[in-house]
């Protein structure tokens, strides 16, 4: 990433404007029909349970439709370049894919984490499909925990994106064959950390779509990481649905690390339910991407209940990156932060459409809201919308959003210690970045995340050593 | 060590500076005082090389070189300090790794090694105790969250870290209260050196009861009126600055 305000008209002039003949309708149409002509083979290795949702998703999809800019929340985001195209879709996994799955060590030095590895949207492990970590917590494919566990996936499976009205939501819960399941019951506090990486690797284009479920009973607590990779440069889409219950007075982390090639699109959809006097965070690092769309649900649903989003974004050449947050005070008395930051350099674009909806009963709410951006060329382009729905009286709430450059002011105070400008300019964009990334409790991977940031933004290539994909 | 020779300054095509000239020698303390609006800031962040305002004519020779042409950053390493009078605040920024960064650019620019981890703490912690810094403040972001006076403080902490040949401290004093200056001004006059120089801007005379100045200057609409001995700073808080003014009016 170049430090440096210039002009890109010269990149302006490369763009070539390929236009898109097939119309919005027609495309939802294809995903709708590769419903229905592999409804077989998407049902075959899932439980009746999770297949009794599929029927009325699909409907719902083609009700609602990819999303398009007409859609009040993607507004900013154009879907059509990734959505548009055609790709294979598996539902099953491959046998040659399990020992490459295994292999795979994502690189975070020191970090001592109970990894699992999805390789292209499937839970690849033969032997051990579900396994038990210390203090009875399961963990494994979800098909599978759907057969031994019916009674907790049939509490807490489908209950918390319920009532979302994004057709991307819908799709997934109709078409997605697997995913991570995890359970952590009551009382147990896992010291180490579980990572979920999720690598795609292929030789043709495909489209992929998992289904998490995370459950933490009460007094509990756990930090899970999910590392995103792309392993070759094939065109990729992944369409990625994660719902989560935290239980009263229990503690839960999740940091996602994206580390995508630019012919990568990543559209993921979290949804956190907090129970009472729980606390949770989420925190989205996006290093690298071509489009990225993160969008991420706090429901604040029993009484004292904190949540906490953050987001980091660092974006150039003709990325996208779009966060979309949703926080509901649906009780009295619950806390919300959100911290989102983004630095774009050349013609990169992003987003950031922050809600807070506090329902008519939930006095004593506090609820607080940060978007910072930095443009780094005058053809980046980031749009930021703050929305804020208050139904209560007795509620304290703010927003505050910036788009510019860096601080002159900040930049000469550093400069005035002998400090050289472009080692200046660095120090500031990498404390910009470091006020999100501060928040990670993990340390390894809090200074292996500054790393990466501090190489991105000196221009240095910043990947997982195994990664073989060149990331340009 | 500083030759100031004729020199305006505009911001935005506006006359700040009308026409200073100044010598500091080595080893003595200028204290550079006058009403608010009379350039006094300005002329501060000329010298340290704020690229806020132009210089239209006129010169400033430091050490033999001409000032004007280093950047900001070089003319840090030539020995220059600028104590702000408003510090500016640096989310994310670490104390430690924003004054380690400054020392080593500084021992490189002087052809040193860079300072090991231990022994740059090491430092640290000394220069804390001589400006008695609370330690806690250098585990925090630059500024983030301090208060008027802490703010003040970190800027001696950063000139006793920088050791410089001639710093200028711009209103240091404002907004301080009687405890917290006689913290700034020890601070300050242990850090003298016999060949070290130091020009002190303020309002008030209260602060020249601690560090005693050689020379007082009084600058109003851009230009120095008056120049004398310590007694000026008296006589000037004695009668306030309507004097100046109108020795100054009446002249023209």
């Amino acid at each position: 990433m170049s430090l440096r305000i210039r002009d890109t008209t010269g990149l302006k002039k490369m763009l070539k404007i390929i236009p898109d003949m097939s119309n919005p309708t027609d495309r939802s149409e294809k995903y709708y029909n590769l419903y229905k002509e592999n409804i077989r083979r998407i049902t075959e290795n899932s439980s009746p349970y999770i297949n009794s949702f599929r029927e009325e998703a699909i409907e719902k999809f083609n009700q609602l439709g990819i999303p398009t800019k007409k859609n009040e929340s993607y507004r900013y985001t154009n879907l059509d370049p990734f959505f548009g195209y055609d790709y294979k879709s598996y539902f099953m996994p491959g046998e040659s894919d399990f020992a490459k799955a295994e292999e795979f060590r994502c690189d975070v030095t020191d970090l001592d984490a109970y990894a699992i590895v999805l390789l292209n949207g499937f839970y690849p492990t033969i032997s051990d499909k579900l396994r038990q970590l210390p203090g009875g917590i399961w963990i494994g494919s979800l098909n599978e925990a759907a057969r031994k566990f019916s009674d907790k996936i049939e509490r807490h499976y489908g209950k918390y994106v319920n009532g979302n009205n994004d057709g991307l939501v819908h799709l997934n819960t109709a078409m997605a064959s697997d995913g991570v399941f995890l359970y952590v019951p009551e009382g147990v506090i896992l010291k180490k950390p579980v990572q979920i990486v999720n690598l795609i690797d292929s030789d043709e284009d495909i489209f992929n779509q998992h289904r998490n479920l995370i459950i933490v009973e009460k007094n509990s607590e756990m930090t899970l990481i999910v590392c995103d990779h792309t392993l070759s440069p094939k065109k990729f889409l992944t369409n990625a649905v994660t719902e989560i219950y935290v239980g009263e007075n229990s503690h839960f982390d999740i940091i996602r690390v994206q580390n995508e090639h630019n012919n990568a699109g990543k559209v993921t959809h979290t949804f956190i339910y907090q129970d009472r006097n729980s606390n949770a965070s989420s925190n989205n690092i996006t290093l690298h991407g071509g489009l990225v769309r993160n969008s991420t649900h706090h429901y604040l649903g029993g009484e004292g209940a904190e949540g906490y989003s953050y987001g980091l974004f660092l974006a150039d050449k003709f990325q996208h990156v779009d966060n979309f947050v949703n926080v509901d005070h649906a009780v009295p008395n619950c806390s919300s932060n959100q911290l989102f930051k983004g630095v774009l350099d050349d013609m990169a674009t992003g987003a950031f459409n922050g809600r807070i909806f506090v329902h008519k009963d939930a006095q004593g709410t506090l609820a607080y809201q940060k978007n910072n951006n930095i443009l780094l060329t005058d053809d980046a382009k980031m749009d930021t919308k703050p929305q804020l729905e208050i139904y209560a009286d007795d509620v304290k709430c703010s927003h505050g959003a910036t788009v510019g450059q860096l601080n002159d002011d900040a930049l000469f105070y550093l400069q005035s210690r002998g400090i050289n400008k472009r080692e200046a300019k660095l120090m500031l964009m990498f404390g910009f970045a470091h006020e999100v990334i501060q928040n990670i409790k993990v340390e390894p991977l809090r200074d292996r995340l500054d790393n990466l940031v501090m190489q991105r933004l000196k221009g240095e290539l910043s990947r997982c050593a195994s990664c073989m994909v060149k990331c340009g | 060590m500083l030759i100031i020779k004729d020199l305006k300054v505009s911001i935005d095509g506006k006359n700040i500076i009308k026409g200073i000239s100044l010598e500091v020698k080595e080893g003595e303390v200028h204290a550079i005082m006058g009403p608010n609006g009379s350039g006094k800031s300005t002329l501060a962040g000329v010298i340290a090389g704020r690229e806020f305002a132009q210089v239209t004519e006129g010169s400033i020779t430091y050490l033999g070189k001409n000032l004007l042409e280093m950047a900001p950053e070089d003319r840090a390493k030539e020995g220059i300090f600028l104590g702000f009078q408003y510090p500016i605040e640096i989310p994310g920024v670490s104390m430690v790794n924003f004054m380690k960064t400054a020392v080593n650019e500084q021992r490189k620019h002087r052809g040193l090694e860079p300072l090991s981890a231990s022994d740059f703490l090491k430092i640290m912690r000394e220069k804390k105790e001589l400006v008695e810094i609370d330690s806690k403040l250098a585990n925090r972001s630059v500024n983030e969250g301090f208060s008027g006076g802490e703010k003040k403080k970190n800027e001696i902490f950063q000139m006793a870290m920088l050791e410089p040949k001639l710093a200028i401290l711009d209103e240091t004093d404002s907004g301080l209260d009687i405890d917290a200056l006689r913290i700034v001004a020890n601070g300050v006059n242990k850090l003298k050196r016999p060949d070290s120089s130091v020009i002190v801007i303020t309002h008030y005379q209260r602060l020249l009861d601690y560090i005693i100045p050689d020379v007082v200057h009084v600058m109003y609409d851009g230009r120095i009126v008056k120049t004398a001995g310590r007694e000026l700073a008296l006589e000037l808080e004695d009668k306030g600055y309507d004097w100046i003014k109108k020795d100054v009016e009446n002249n023209t």
